[in-house]
């Protein structure tokens, strides 16, 4: 049978060929990348890629490419960062086909920065003179603890205030907390009337790092050679401890958050306050959408009256990856996106984003009341908190890992099989082992 | 889905037939074997029906949860209607940004139905050429498509990656295409029904006739088998409407997007933009239409070709 021997011949050499072409995109991964270092313009018409998962950056982005010919950005998107975009980032670096540009939260930055993915961008004169026009503690975010170095542009902040009930606290005649001890006091209050002062979300460790960084504590430390991991640091402990101390005495909820339940519990009125970011005024407005009217925001409690601290929870960057043809290009663009009123504006307007640019606070959309929150003005109350959050928190390496041992230990602490102090030195352990693990070298 | 529905009807079919066999196939259920007791008949039924119920209720949620309005979603109670608004919500959901979600419900038709006609194509042709022709490594090749058929789909996104990679395909219609058109399992039925409903007497009355060989699978081994085929193409229809991982790791175009990445990239972002969270409802509520109709449609062909296979 003539046929059928020359159609087995062809699949045997097609099938060899397929392992050949996986074994060659195996050997040479990674080499890909061009020289770094130079920040010069290409001198010819360029096409940038950006990955980000922001909707309506489009409309920013298609502003950008309007007015310049010469630049020209394609939006490639895909789910949230955590949620699958990070590991194909990781994934294309070792393809060697990573886009120009990416979205990165400022959490997973040094993650990308110990395995090598990202660009320098302080080696281009423009990133350096912009340094002034972003808020200090977000340029320590890009910087990761360094002088000189840039591994991002930071695109939006988190800065945390107290959004509260106003009617409620006012119709049960409790003062608005400033500190935590008065927030402890007012939850007793709130209990007394049936309700609860907040939700502790088990699996919120974003927030609880929010708390630990307005305390004064850091979780890692990086002296360029090692890395510190202080998950168990004072602060850190002092936090756990407080939080533990509202839990055991049933004095907070703990519903998960951001489920039908959590919703519920807010829009209800059976929760009164919420420690969140600023992105968080959009989150009780589609969320609780019966308490139209009845909130308010106030800067956050803190740990010792007459203090002006506050925490931050997420905020991301935009980062340029290592093998960009166009370094230069890919800076500029990240930079106009990040710092232009154009952008600002459109971002704000389709996804709420809160510039990380001094300038960008004092947008006019920002500086007009919201309805929902009974007219305040509530991003004043965020741009304050914006300039008392520390330069100094640095994220570790392996976030990801941390946020799921310590997700972990946070939950039994809620369901009172542990505490949160228990789930923070495990946390430790197990970053540490990871770290290891990767050869990332750790000081003990 | 595929999964839970498969071998359900195989196996039923499996365990009714023998006896329907030997005993005529119209036989009313109530003559047909021993007689079970009342106890026992009435504890099967209700384990049935506490199973039909657990499958059903989160689909009943969906349907309701569909028809609210963000407010009533966490408000109103969640197994019930409020305020019928699913024509709003569709409507909303079909002009967001610039209705991306028909275009993704496009794509899916379009990797699924397309995929599954080719893969079935293929499948039934390699089938065939196992069982029909008798040539050195025939049951090597056999074995190495049956070893396919344990590898998950999962295990081999990365490596397709970066294969796709090395040929710059990645961030194309073909990357997600392409791999679908394999189906390991496709070619194991095939060659199972092929050397059990072409009888090789026919096609060396077709060869005398003077027919070739393609002509002959074409024209009449093609017809014998499609029953079979029909069983390919449903279980690959599904399969890759249901393939999540692969266009996760292949795509970063939204206008490329299959309807279930879409909706879940939608999701992944639902805390910082808490009003997609109707729009993943609404979409998903509509997006196993497709299948449900794909289903009704082949399903009498489904049904036929099983029991065919059983009987022979």
């Amino acid at each position: 049978m003539r046929h059928t021997k020359r159609a087995v011949t062809a699949a045997l050499l097609t099938s060899a060929a397929l392992v050949l072409t996986a074994c060659a995109a195996g050997d040479d991964t990674g080499s890909d990348s061009t020289a770094s270092g130079a920040c010069e313009p290409a001198g010819e018409d360029v096409t940038l890629t950006f990955t980000s998962w922001i909707p309506g950056i489009e409309d920013a982005v298609a502003a950008w490419n309007a007015e310049n010919p010469d630049i020209q950005v394609e939006v490639q998107t895909g789910p949230n960062g955590n949620s699958g975009t990070y590991q194909n980032f990781f994934n294309q670096l070792q393809a060697g086909n990573a886009p120009d540009l990416g979205q990165i939260e400022y959490d997973a930055l040094p993650n990308f920065r110990v395995q090598d993915g990202l660009e320098d961008l302080a080696v281009c004169a423009d990133v350096v003179a912009a340094q002034d026009q972003f808020l200090d503690w977000t340029w320590g975010q890009v910087s990761l603890g360094t002088d000189d170095q840039a591994y991002g542009i930071p695109q939006d902040q988190g800065p945390m205030a107290l959004f509260y009930r106003s009617d409620l606290f006012e119709e049960a005649g409790i003062d608005v907390p400033t500190t935590w001890d008065e927030y402890r006091d007012a939850a007793v209050q709130v209990r007394e009337q049936g309700g609860y002062i907040t939700n502790f979300s088990q699996t919120d460790i974003n927030q609880f790092a929010g708390f630990v960084w307005q305390a004064g504590g850091q979780w890692f430390a990086n002296d360029g050679d090692e890395w510190t991991v202080e998950l168990t640091s004072d602060a850190s402990e002092q936090v756990a401890a407080y939080w533990q101390d509202l839990i055991e005495n049933d004095l907070v909820s703990t519903y998960p958050a951001w489920t039908d339940e959590w919703n519920n519990a807010y829009n209800s009125g059976e929760v009164w306050t919420w420690n969140s970011a600023v992105w968080g005024a959009n989150s009780i407005l589609s969320g609780a959408p019966d308490t139209s009217g009845n909130w308010s925001v106030a800067l956050a409690p803190q740990w010792n009256a007459g203090d002006a601290l506050a925490g931050n929870w997420g905020g991301s960057s935009i980062a340029v990856f290592k093998g960009t043809d166009h370094l230069y290009e890919a800076a500029k663009f990240a930079l106009w996106l990040n710092t232009s009123d154009e952008s600002l504006t459109i971002l704000n307007e389709q996804a709420q984003i809160y510039p990380a640019t001094t300038a960008g606070l004092e947008l006019p959309v920002l500086k007009e009341g919201v309805e929902f929150y009974g007219g305040q003005a509530i991003y004043d109350v965020f741009a304050e908190a914006a300039s008392q959050v520390s330069p100094d928190f640095v994220w570790g390496p392996t976030m990801t890992q941390t946020y799921s041992d310590v997700s972990d230990g946070f939950k039994a602490a809620a369901s009172g099989s542990s505490t949160l102090s228990e789930a923070l030195a495990e946390g430790q352990a197990s970053t540490i082992a990871t770290m290891q693990a990767q050869s990332i070298p750790v000081a003990e | 889905m595929s999964a839970a529905i498969g071998p359900d009807v195989t196996s039923a079919s499996r365990a009714v037939n023998p006896r329907g066999a030997s005993r005529g196939r119209g036989a009313p259920a109530n003559r047909r074997g021993p007689r079970e007791s009342i106890l026992s008949r009435t504890g099967a039924m209700l384990v049935m029906a506490v199973f039909t119920l657990y499958f059903l209720v989160p689909i009943w949620w969906l349907l309701v949860a569909s028809t609210k309005d963000r407010g009533q979603l966490f408000s109103t109670n969640p197994l019930w209607f409020a305020d019928f608004q699913l024509f709003e919500n569709i409507g909303a959901l079909f002009a967001y940004r610039d209705g991306v979600y028909l275009r993704w419900i496009l794509n899916s038709l379009l990797y699924a139905g397309l995929g599954a006609v080719v893969a079935t194509v293929l499948a039934s042709m390699c089938g065939y050429a196992l069982a029909k022709y008798v040539f050195p490594g025939r049951e090597t090749i056999f074995n190495v498509v049956l070893g396919g058929v344990l590898v998950p789909a999962t295990a081999l996104a990365l490596p397709l990656f970066l294969m796709f990679s090395r040929v710059q395909l990645t961030d194309t219609f073909w990357a997600v295409f392409l791999p679908s058109v394999v189906s390991p399992f496709g070619v194991y039925l095939a060659r199972v029904f092929a050397e059990a409903s072409v009888p090789d007497e026919l096609l060396e009355a077709s060869r005398l006739d003077g027919a070739g060989e393609v002509r002959t699978f074409f024209t009449v081994s093609i017809r014998l088998m499609f029953p079979a085929l029909i069983t390919v193409f449903l279980f690959q229809f599904v399969t890759i409407w249901n393939n999540f991982f692969l266009p996760l790791i292949m795509l970063r175009s939204e206008e490329l997007f299959p309807v279930t990445f879409g909706l879940y990239a939608w999701n992944s972002t639902i805390n910082q933009f808490p009003e997609l969270r109707t729009f993943v409802l609404v979409g998903s509520l509509l997006s196993i239409i497709p299948l449900i109709i794909t289903f009704l449609l082949l399903q009498r062909y489904w049904r036929t070709g099983l029991g065919a296979g059983s009987l022979k």
